[in-house]
């Protein structure tokens, strides 16, 4: 028997513009407790928006959409990985991955707990009394990650977390995810620009088009586990990735490429 | 000579050019005139002659000062709390605190003898507010500028008002409201002595710097005038020097103002 779906969508749309055309949907999707999905599509076809509907900080206009059974925003285990590390500057690293915790009012003892496990985790524990300007741009995105995992989530979405970093950076923090993700049980949503990138790290890609923003391609990665920079240079992970590209291309708007 | 000590030198040697201007400024005067610009002897006596009533009074206006500026700090950081937490309550209040600041203390100072005398506590009520104006609007400024990702963060994580209000926003206010107290620290001894000018105690050994400059210039001892303007920036000095040694403390570790780079400039 397959497990109830943990995150569920149907016909579900979203308009900036109560007249206006959605700028995302009507689209359903489902997905499995322990998936890896990644988001692909070009600019504005609504892969943040989607995010951020499944996160509560946008109201859908149109549908159902369900996550754990519950409406979107009353669920304490869900985590949002932003595009910037959005440390706040002030507080020592520490205190950053408690910072939510703090909000929820966890004891102080269950708080060092989860803090303490998340920084090694993110192999940052050495850094956990530093500030985070004294960080590097990677070790600011780990700190971000810990935040989120300190929540000991079951649902991650992660929007772009890596956008920012260099290549080297960004391959080895995605290693990183994933053996994080080999460990424990939590769905990730992540939005990508990179084709490499979500090949790596998904179980399945969802390929969205723009206007108004739609699941184009919905596509299962079965390379194997576990991956490494070996999967790099393997001939399924490259065909994968040659495949994906085109698919996204073709869905690419025309006029993107006018000039 | 090592570099080091070559880089302290400059304030040094302009602090030698000023007091040798200063006296050169003295001495091309028209000797019928140069009463008006003491030479720095002349200085240094009257501060002998004057130096314990300058000293008293200048503690005087220092405590006022502290008085009012301490005031309006407090007064200016629970406002600004209230201020940011709705625009209503912000357009509502607005007029008022211009107001407050638009009040031209000559008018207040006969008001304020009437209602509660003069001295101390008038003194004190003048500097508040002449610095209360820019503490409130530094730091409602720096409670509303927030970054837009850290509110999301919040919202997201689900915070309260209240708990948005103290964890996030009045640590991101920090450095503004420390741009106001600045500000204020300049004001304050400026304020504290105009107002001992206007309603300060004019009873033996209880007045401030303002009436000390009202006697001298009665008296027309020009030297007691300058000496009295000397201690009143020294005021300024030690106020702002606090000031910012308060603001090291708050934000050298974390704000950018403090950053490697900045310091190496």
């Amino acid at each position: 028997m397959t497990p109830p779906p943990l995150i569920h969508c149907q016909a579900l749309a979203k308009r900036f513009d109560t007249t206006g055309p959605a700028v995302l949907g009507p689209l359903s999707l489902t997905v499995a407790p322990g998936e890896f999905v990644s988001i692909l599509g070009p600019s504005g076809c609504g892969k943040s928006t989607l995010l951020r509907l499944v996160s509560g900080l946008l109201a859908p206009s149109e549908g159902t959409l369900r996550v754990a059974d519950r409406p979107p925003g009353e669920l304490d285990d869900l985590a949002y990985v932003f595009q910037d590390a959005t440390l706040l500057p002030w507080l020592r690293v520490a205190a950053n991955v408690e910072t939510l915790l703090r909000l929820r009012r966890v004891s102080t003892a269950e708080r060092t707990r989860r803090r303490d496990a998340a920084l090694g985790l993110v192999r940052l524990t050495e850094k956990a009394r530093a500030y985070p300007r004294q960080l590097s741009g990677g070790q600011r995105m780990r700190v971000s990650l810990a935040r989120a995992l300190a929540l000991e989530p079951r649902v991650l979405l992660l929007d772009e977390p890596f956008g920012a970093l260099d290549e080297m950076t960004r391959d080895h923090l995605g290693e990183e995810l994933l053996a994080i993700h080999a460990r424990q049980a939590w769905t990730a949503l992540f939005v990508t620009h990179s084709v490499a990138e979500a090949v790596f790290l998904s179980t399945r890609i969802l390929v969205l088009a723009p206007h108004p923003g739609r699941i184009a391609h919905d596509l299962a990665v079965d390379l194997p586990y576990p991956r490494n920079h070996e999967t790099r240079r393997a001939p399924d992970y490259l065909r994968l990735v040659a495949d994906v590209s085109a698919r996204l291309r073709a869905v690419e708007p025309a006029e993107d490429f006018a000039a | 000579m090592s570099s080091r000590l070559l880089r302290r030198l400059p304030p040094f040697v302009l602090a030698a050019l000023f007091l040798a201007g200063w006296q050169a400024l003295h001495h091309s005067l028209p000797p019928g005139r140069r009463f008006l610009f003491p030479s720095l002897p002349q200085l240094g006596e009257a501060f002998q002659v004057h130096g314990p009533a300058l000293l008293g009074a200048a503690g005087h206006t220092a405590l006022a000062s502290l008085g009012g500026f301490a005031l309006a700090a407090l007064v200016a950081a629970g406002a600004s709390l209230l201020l940011a937490s709705s625009t209503l309550v912000r357009q509502a209040l607005y007029p008022y605190l211009m107001g407050l600041q638009m009040v031209p203390v000559i008018i207040v100072a006969p008001i304020l003898i009437l209602w509660v005398g003069p001295g101390a506590p008038s003194v004190i009520i003048v500097t508040f507010l002449i610095t209360f104006f820019p503490l409130v609007v530094n730091t409602t400024q720096g409670l509303l500028s927030v970054e837009q990702a850290h509110l999301d963060l919040f919202r997201m994580g689900r915070a309260a008002r209240w708990q948005e209000l103290l964890l996030l926003r009045a640590p991101a206010a920090l450095p503004y409201f420390f741009t106001g107290l600045r500000i204020a620290a300049i004001l304050a001894p400026i304020g504290a002595l105009t107002a001992d000018y206007l309603v300060g105690s004019t009873s033996g050994g209880r007045s401030g710097l303002g009436i000390t400059a009202l006697l001298f210039s009665a008296r027309n001892e020009i030297p007691g005038l300058y000496a009295t303007a000397v201690v009143g920036c020294a005021l300024g000095f030690v106020l702002v020097s606090a000031v910012s040694g308060l603001a090291w403390l708050a934000l050298h570790r974390w704000h950018d103002s403090y950053s490697a780079e900045q310091i190496e400039r």
